[in-house]
């Protein structure tokens, strides 16, 4: 080893023309390394790399996300929060404030009683978002508490469930069904956007989407004894939602193909009627980022003859009060349910979404 | 031997002149800044107000919601500000020309809200081809013209009235 070190720097000390070769006095240190008298003349200058790292800038932002490790070594994501899922964003968020709507009745996303065609949950496409609710209406005679989830994929799919406690109160007795009968009620929610976009894009082309509201009514017997043909039914739905930034107004359509008796809790369709065509809308006035107000609208069928009236009525108003929880209170006009008339009141909702 | 042979050669070698070119030398091209403006040059385009993308407002309160033409530069150059120190987005403006950038956004607002601007910038599609903007991108940056809109005191009607006109160039600007 050292006979191979002293050679060498005997050949290159002759290379650059020092001819002299000294013979190695026995006072200095016997060369080690050829190599280390060159490292050493420029001392700091070869501690950093010739060439500085480059950080590796990819040109844009799809190669960066094309380029992301596809199992995390921590769940939780460093950019942005939430969780990440192979590469899958769960409950990241990114929706701008409100354009995932509030909740309906029905568990969907939507104002209070109308479905919407937006998306529940505040993921963005490719991520998965969550979105929880609980409502109450206090009516005259009656009082309506439901709660439910709903999970969005992406701008495409949502998928929800509601569970609905309908409390007839003093009513139930005068109905001779018992004091504080409770009508329950299930409903499973799909809704798929197939065009368009509630905010960008052009102003006349809203965001659509179709749906279905499977029901299940918890009180069998007693709605085949009111009058109705069956306990289960599933309900058609087509929304067409856009916000019309000029003039700061979300305008929604539903259009309901529904055999449902009062959304379903008086059981579905009848011995003469069964699917008929409704429609729900909503007419909102965007406040602020986080406030809007507006009324919405809904008829519904009478299959069971009751006399109730043919539609139902709201005036709303929403908060963010953060941007993930968003309350929404209106006064509700419900018109005749059960043969009581005047039903109007409250209703507070909140909902929690991610 | 032969390690030494080599190691010989290597020391032969000759080190390059000092202060060579290497840009020119990898035919990299260096843009350099225009000393007045500080912008970075861009390639040749047909200038036209067309570019802007929409149809100007004609509401002289409406360009009064805005501050005039002083606060629409204000809140397009903080609009940028805003975009380049968020995490969200940050990433995609650091490789780009902000001070050139600051200038043309204000000429765009300037001249959608009526505010007597030309618009001397490339039209949406060719200025974000290629930057993978996605929709969560567009969002993250409404909400900075919003607060930017915001700080200015814009009334949140007349913000919605300028971001009516930007909205539908998001065909253009984010990425399928
Ligand atoms: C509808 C929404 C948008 C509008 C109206 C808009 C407008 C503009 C304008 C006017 C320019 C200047 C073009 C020029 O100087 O020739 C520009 C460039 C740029 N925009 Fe946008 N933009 C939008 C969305 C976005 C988004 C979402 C991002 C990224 C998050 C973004 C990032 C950039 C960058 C980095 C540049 C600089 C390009 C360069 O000079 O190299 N823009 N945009």
């Amino acid at each position: 080893m050292t006979m191979h070190c002293s050679c060498l720097l005997v050949l290159s000390q002759m290379a650059l023309g020092l001819t002299e070769v000294p013979s190695s006095p026995p006072s200095a240190p016997p060369p080690s390394i050829a190599y280390a008298p060159v490292l050493d003349a420029d001392g700091d200058a070869y501690a950093q790399p010739m060439i500085a790292a480059l950080p590796l800038t990819h040109s844009t932002e799809a190669t960066r996300r094309a380029l992301q490790s596809v199992t995390a070594t921590n769940a939780f994501s460093e950019d942005g929060g939430g969780l990440r899922l192979g590469k899958v964003r769960l409950l990241k968020g990114g929706k701008l404030l409100l354009t995932n709507g509030v909740t309906t009745v029905e568990g969907s996303s939507g104002g209070g009683i109308a479905r919407w065609a937006t998306i529940a949950g505040r993921q963005m496409p490719g991520g998965i978002g969550l979105s929880n609710h609980a409502t109450a209406i206090e009516l005259p005679d009656f009082g309506w508490r439901s709660f439910g989830v709903a999970v969005g994929f992406g701008d495409r799919l949502e998928l929800s469930y509601s569970h609905a406690d309908f409390n007839t109160r003093d009513a139930g007795a005068l109905l001779g069904i018992g004091q504080d009968y409770t009508f329950n009620l299930d409903t499973y929610g799909a809704k798929l956007r197939v065009a368009g976009d509630v905010v960008y894009g052009d102003p006349w082309m809203p965001q659509i989407a179709i749906g279905i509201e499977h029901k299940r009514s918890g009180d069998g017997a007693l709605v085949r004894a009111l009058g109705a043909a069956e306990v289960n039914g599933t309900d058609y739905t087509l929304s067409a939602t856009k916000l019309l930034l000029a003039q700061s107004l979300l305008i929604n359509g539903t259009l309901r193909y529904t055999k449902s008796n009062a959304l379903g809790l008086l059981g579905f369709g009848s011995a003469d009627d069964g699917y008929k065509l409704q429609f729900e809308g909503t007419l909102g006035y965007q406040l602020s980022r986080r406030a809007v107000v507006g009324a919405e609208y809904r008829t519904k069928p009478d299959n069971l003859d009751l006399g109730a009236s043919p539609a139902w009525m709201d005036i709303f108003a929403a908060y963010a009060l953060t941007d993930h929880l968003t309350v929404t209170a209106a006064y509700v006009d419900l018109g005749s349910i059960a043969t009581f008339s005047n039903q109007r009141g409250g209703f507070l909702s909140a909902q929690v979404a991610f | 031997m032969m390690t030494a042979a080599a190691a010989a050669l290597l020391l032969l070698q000759q080190v390059p002149a000092e202060g060579t070119d290497w840009d020119a030398e990898f035919g990299v091209e260096l843009k350099q800044r225009d000393p007045v403006t500080g912008e970075l040059p861009v390639d040749p385009f047909h200038q036209s107000n067309a570019n802007a993308g929409a149809v100007p407002y004609d509401s002289a309160r409406l360009v009064h919601d805005f501050g005039g033409r002083e606060g629409i530069a204000r809140i397009a150059a903080r609009t940028v500000e805003l975009s380049e120190a968020d995490p969200r987005i940050a990433a995609i403006f650091a490789a780009h020309d902000t001070v050139r950038l600051k200038r043309t956004l204000s000429e765009q607002f300037c001249y959608l809200l009526g505010a007597g601007c030309d618009y001397t910038g490339r039209d949406m599609k060719t200025s974000h081809n290629g930057m993978g903007v996605t929709k969560a991108d567009m969002n993250a940056l409404v909400e900075n013209l919003q607060a930017a809109m915001r700080e200015e005191g814009v009334p949140f009607a007349a913000q919605n009235r300028l971001l009516a006109k930007l909205a539908p160039m998001s065909g253009d600007v984010v990425e399928p």
